[in-house]
């Protein structure tokens, strides 16, 4: 068995008395990229939210690099943090700076870099995104797609050894879809890192998937490689990849 | 029974609020005791919230300095103790007047921006992002805020003592035909630089409660749009109260045996 960096272990969580997740169990393998489907509103963000911290379980653990990060005291979470890339599904850019001091704030604040470094290793980012041209621009001057990618930008800048994508390709146009899934491969390849990408892109997903887990009602239901989810004769998972109104998932 | 729950309640409320202001507090105060500061983003800071309260701290006052001395002018002068207006204006301008009317000014007008740009950043999961690139909310969005307030306030408590003090000068003298020097030297005998530090004092408890008010509401805001009004609203009033509460518990501390 490969390493396991990262495991949700038996976690339940809720929202007041909505329940989103019972006993979800999840293991993220290092230097994988492990896609999470599902459907909206199944609870894929609350997943990467839980991976890094931002919320806490109701019950079970949470484990990433060997540590329990549910009793973790918050100034410890906020340095821990900082090793792990989080692209968020609305961006979630800082309004009041320009996207160039967007993408740069974690270089500037977790790293010793010299601010031309800094400059040039956003500006760097910023074009593998398609984004050379906006360096300067605010992020109310941006379209959504826009700001997704330089939501995407700023998570990978530092390139950190884990990265949390809430659907990075969502809303996007084919090519470009096609160039930040070629991103999040090409830096897995580079540095052996991990990454789980949640996603509703099929295509992208059997493009860098190692590992795909669907998340049905609370738990993870199926997960395995992508050629064996494919071939998945798990009902739920049949009628998820093709789309289908008749099946076990109620609508 | 139901009474009695809701008091419950309420007191439970409160002592949660008091203690998540409390913890913000020492939070921030650890970052700054560690010198873990944005020097320009606290200058800006400085900026946005001091130096843009300027012009309506000194309406504000000058007009409460002028009336509070149209009033007074008018009945000392009766009695025959014109000489005394410009002590009365100066005391209470030094004291009360320009460390509280400065901070309710700024308690609408800053703790509202505060609340609302910190719950805004709440609702399009900012503060979110600000947490997973290991920024913490209090080093990065609170402490400037908080010192640009310790900063700001007093100086311009100072702009209020004086612009009140001189509009209350010149109703006196215009209205009552006090002359500015009678004016002067009475409001001197009465005021040492002691009130005046002690006025200034009250106003950096004063910034600390708008700032940290404003930050804990915009912290706390749940819910969209509405819930970054209801933010706002209630760090206005909360503040506003607090100033009020602790002006008494100052004033008997700072003043209480001087008479
Ligand atoms: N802050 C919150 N307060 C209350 N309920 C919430 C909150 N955040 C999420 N929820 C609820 O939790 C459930 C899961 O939300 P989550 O965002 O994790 O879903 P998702 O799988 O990412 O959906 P989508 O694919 O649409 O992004 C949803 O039903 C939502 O209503
Ligand atoms: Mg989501």
């Amino acid at each position: 068995m490969s390493n396991v960096i990262a495991r949700l272990d038996d976690v339940s969580m809720n929202y007041g008395e909505r329940v989103v997740l019972q006993n979800c169990s999840l293991d993220v393998v290092e230097g994988a990229i492990t896609c999470i489907i599902g459907l909206s509103g199944a609870g894929k963000s609350t997943i990467l939210r839980l991976l890094n911290g931002l919320r806490k379980p109701e019950s079970g653990h949470v484990y990433v690099k060997g540590t329990d990060i549910c009793h973790m005291p918050e100034h410890e979470l906020i340095n821990f943090r900082s090793a792990i890339g989080f692209a968020f599904q609305f961006a979630a850019l800082f309004d009041s700076m320009t996207i160039g001091e967007n993408v740069a704030l974690p270089l500037r604040e977790n790293t010793s870099m010299s601010e031309s470094e800094i400059e040039k290793t956003a500006r760097g980012t910023l074009e593998s995104v398609g984004l050379e041209n906006n360096y300067d621009n605010f992020p109310s001057e941006l379209s959504g797609g826009m700001l997704k990618r330089a939501g995407f930008a700023r998570a990978v800048v530092t390139n950190p050894a884990i990265v949390l994508y809430d659907e990075p390709t969502t809303g996007l146009d084919p090519i470009i879809t096609h160039l930040l899934t070629d991103t999040i491969k090409r830096l897995r390849a580079q540095l052996n890192g991990t990454a789980v990408v949640i996603s509703h892109d099929l295509q992208s997903i059997f493009m860098m998937a190692d590992y795909v887990a669907m998340l049905f009602e609370g738990a993870i239901i199926a997960y395995d490689s992508v050629t064996k989810i494919r071939a998945s004769m798990n009902p739920i998972v049949q009628q998820f990849l093709q789309g289908s109104e008749v099946g076990p998932i109620p609508l | 029974m139901k009474m009695l729950e809701d008091f419950g309640k309420g007191t439970t409320q409160f002592f949660e609020y008091a203690g998540g202001l409390t913890e913000l507090g020492g939070e921030s105060l650890s970052f700054i005791g560690k010198l873990k500061i944005r020097v320009t983003e606290t200058i800006k800071q400085c900026y946005l919230l001091g130096l843009q309260s300027l012009i309506i701290v000194i309406l504000t006052s000058l007009f409460t300095g002028m009336v509070f001395s149209l009033e007074s002018a008018q009945q000392a002068v009766s009695y025959g103790f014109g000489n005394l207006v410009g002590s009365a204006v100066a005391y209470t301008s030094a004291r009360e007047l320009g460390p509280m009317l400065s901070a309710v000014v700024v308690a609408g007008r800053v703790g509202a921006a505060i609340a609302a740009e910190i719950g805004s950043m709440v609702v399009t999961e900012q503060i979110e992002a600000l947490q997973s690139l290991g920024l913490a909310p209090a080093r990065f969005l609170v402490v400037p805020r908080l010192l640009a307030l310790i900063i700001m306030l007093p100086l311009l408590a100072v702009f209020a003592d004086v612009v009140s003090i001189g509009g209350g000068a010149w109703i006196a003298n215009t209205y009552a035909h006090i002359s500015y020097d009678s004016f002067m030297s009475s409001a001197r005998q009465t005021v040492g630089f002691q009130d005046i530090l002690k006025g200034l004092s009250k106003s950096v408890v004063f910034g600390i409660i708008i700032a940290l008010v404003g930050a804990y509401q915009g912290l706390g805001t749940r819910g969209g749009a509405a819930g970054v009004g209801k933010a706002t609203t209630g760090a206005v009033v909360i503040s506003i109260i607090l100033i009020f509460v602790s002006n008494f518990i100052l004033s008997y501390i700072l003043f209480g045996n001087s008479h």
